[in-house]
């Protein structure tokens, strides 16, 4: 389902369908940060969808990912008078001001990859990859099915205030506390590796030290799950220590191939952005409803429904990455 | 005992005896930190450290300060990972040559613009930081170069050795270190960075092209950075436009400067400068090992640079008082 030579394929059908009418919406996406290969993924989704119905497509992005610093981005779309506004927020409540005066002059605001927690009436939906409070629970079947159900296990976060992280490894507490099924499994350390290669790699040798017989690492976070993963291949320790979490297939692929992780899990950033631009035009248009309960129709993901808080997911769980599907992935 | 008191009265003496007494006190808490595995950790962190360090040190010495290492190792890094994905079937090797040209070229930027024109060079390098960092974002479009594009063989030169299990990008740090100890000590050209920081208005004096000197410094400090980008895409296997080489200059001169070198120029020695890489390496690795939070590491590692540089202050005074005793 994540596969773009499918997408493009149903690329071209929908646009000989003749559905393309949206010629004159412009759409920005602000991401948190350039350079992030995650949003380069997430920008193809916007780009593919634009070429298919025809909206007009800008990124933007501020070069740090701080509360602040995507408000000037915000501004100057808002003087250009776009027509939609995605972003993925920097901060839970630094942008209010900004995202009412973009909705008083009609502008759609959608948040993707991430919400404004707490201040959702300062925008219209927010589009995210999957249930987050299904992440944790996914993360702990991933790593004991990849160690038996027994034995240690650690996690290794980015910052310690990531919200994203933290709210998973909090469903991971719980899914450990409460779920029989992983009595025998202990979780011995939490860290973080602040999404530094450095810091990352020196934090996950330190676990190895401090705890002999870990067997499985949690990282729920690009940069840390590739650093766990080369200090475990560096070390050559792959049937010892199980490396799994959240990364992307493009930087994992090598660890996959030599078999120093066995699976991880992650969404489709791509089918956020295509999602959403399906959804930003189709209000726009009038065709889709910006209803709870509601549902709308995209191509290759199917029917969408609108759940509470205006809230949209592209898939209902986590992808599983391993050796059999990891080269049908490209992102 | 006069062997005893000249090696007590090197300025090596100081930061040796904290490394010793850092690594023993740590050891004590936690013994995994006196084995081999853990002396393999230190050494895989400092490379591109020692290798900054290294350039850091020469333009220190000749009382410049480069705070642009960082972008240029981050440019390099990204000239050389754009070159991989353009053209896949380049000899990988190649990177070398164009990562340090690269990053050669950058530095004779800043020693053109601090000899052209007579700035500063924290002013200068303050620019070219900036600057250099957005070049970086503007030949990357601002995207990240991937693992797989990365040559498997680069990636496998910070795992594999060619002697005593070490791997070849400790082996280059070192080599780094041993070529600039030879020039520093045993070529005209050191001497004549050392003549130009000890005293600028002299130099001309004694028959030493200025700018010639300074251009070289400069450019020398450039190539070394950008053979520490190539080795981060080695060690860390992407070249991130934000991320790669961001804050290496400050990690440098924290090192540099606990290693001896004055920031006053004319002072500093190379085996000071390894031994300060060293100690850093040994507390980045210690931290995580004594399970203090990383909401605090940063803050430890902060003072323990500090009293390093007091501890060596106060050793180095020491040394001179009983100096001056010895000869009254």
């Amino acid at each position: 389902m994540l596969k773009k030579s499918l997408l493009a394929a149903t690329a071209v059908l929908t646009l000989t369908a003749g559905t393309s009418t949206a010629e004159d919406i412009d759409i920005v996406f602000v991401g948190k940060n350039t350079g992030n290969p995650y949003f380069d993924s997430l920008t193809q989704g916007f780009v593919d969808a634009c070429e298919v119905i025809a909206c007009n497509f800008e990124f933007v992005a501020p070069a740090t990912a701080e509360a602040t610093s995507q408000i000037p981005f915000l501004e100057a779309q808002i003087q250009r008078g776009v027509d939609v506004i995605a972003i993925s927020p920097n901060s839970p409540d630094a942008l209010n001001q900004v995202f009412q005066s973009a909705r008083d002059q009609g502008i759609i605001v959608l948040t993707v990859n991430g919400d404004i927690t707490g201040n959702e009436q300062f925008r219209d939906a927010t589009i995210l990859p999957t249930d987050f409070t299904k992440v944790g629970a996914d993360q702990i079947e991933m790593v004991g099915s990849l160690i038996g159900y027994e034995g240690e296990i650690a996690i290794l976060s980015a910052t310690t205030e990531a919200p994203d992280q933290n709210f998973w490894i909090e469903g991971m507490n719980e899914t450990l506390a409460n779920d029989p099924k992983y009595a025998n499994m202990t979780l011995v350390a939490t860290v973080y590796g602040d999404d530094q290669p450095e810091k990352s790699t020196t934090e996950m040798e330190a676990l190895l030290a401090n705890f002999p017989n870990l067997k499985g690492v949690i990282a729920p976070t690009t940069v840390g799950i590739a650093a766990a993963a080369q200090v475990v291949q560096s070390r050559g320790i792959a049937d010892q220590v199980k490396v799994t979490g959240l990364g992307l297939p493009s930087e994992m692929r090598e660890f996959v191939k030599d078999g120093t992780v066995e699976g991880f899990q992650l969404w489709s950033p791509y089918n956020e952005g295509w999602l959403a631009s399906y959804f930003a035009v189709g209000l726009k248009n009038g065709t889709m409803t910006n209803e709870v309960g509601g549902t709308f129709e995209v191509p290759n993901l199917g029917t969408i429904t609108i759940n509470e808080g205006n809230s949209i997911n592209t898939q209902a769980a986590l992808t599983t990455f391993n050796a059999d599907n990891i080269d049908d992935f490209d992102f | 005992m006069t062997l005893v008191r000249s090696i007590l009265l090197r300025r090596e003496a100081g930061i040796v005896v904290m490394i010793f007494a850092f690594c023993l006190a740590v050891g004590l808490y936690k013994p995994h930190f006196l084995t081999v595995q853990s002396l393999r950790i230190i050494l895989l962190l400092v490379p591109l450290i020692m290798i900054g360090a290294m350039a850091q040190m020469l333009v220190l010495v000749a009382r410049h300060v480069d705070l642009s290492i960082g972008s240029i190792l981050g440019f390099s890094a990204m000239v050389v990972g754009l070159m991989y994905r353009e053209f896949p079937d380049i000899y990988w090797l190649v990177g070398f040559p164009v990562a340090i040209l690269t990053g050669a070229f950058l530095g004779l930027g800043n020693g053109l613009l601090v000899t052209i024109f007579r700035l500063p060079s924290i002013i200068v390098t303050l620019g070219t930081l900036s600057l250099y960092r957005g070049l970086t974002f503007i030949i990357s479009d601002a995207r990240q170069i991937n693992r797989s594009v990365i040559p498997t063989e680069l990636k496998a030169m910070s795992r594999t050795s060619p002697i005593f299990d070490i791997p070849w990008i400790i082996l280059i740090a070192f080599g780094v270190a041993l070529m600039t100890y030879v020039v520093a000590r045993h070529t005209q050209l050191g001497r004549q960075i050392y003549a130009l920081g000890s005293n600028p208005e002299a130099a001309p004096l004694r028959g030493i092209d200025v700018a010639k000197v300074t251009l070289v410094v400069f450019t020398l400090a450039g190539a070394l950075s950008g053979l520490a980008g190539i080795l981060y895409a080695s060690r860390w296997g992407f070249v991130n436009p934000s991320n790669t080489g961001a804050g290496f200059e400050f990690q440098v001169i924290a090192a540099v400067v606990i290693g001896g070198v004055s920031i006053n120029g004319g002072v500093g020695t190379v085996s000071g400068t390894v031994l300060g890489v060293l100690l850093l390496g040994c507390v980045s690795a210690a931290l995580p090992l004594l399970g203090i939070p990383g909401s605090t590491q940063n803050a430890i590692y902060g003072a323990v640079i500090l009293i390093a540089l007091l501890i060596d202050r106060s050793v180095r005074q020491r040394g001179v008082t009983s100096l001056s005793r010895a000869a009254s």
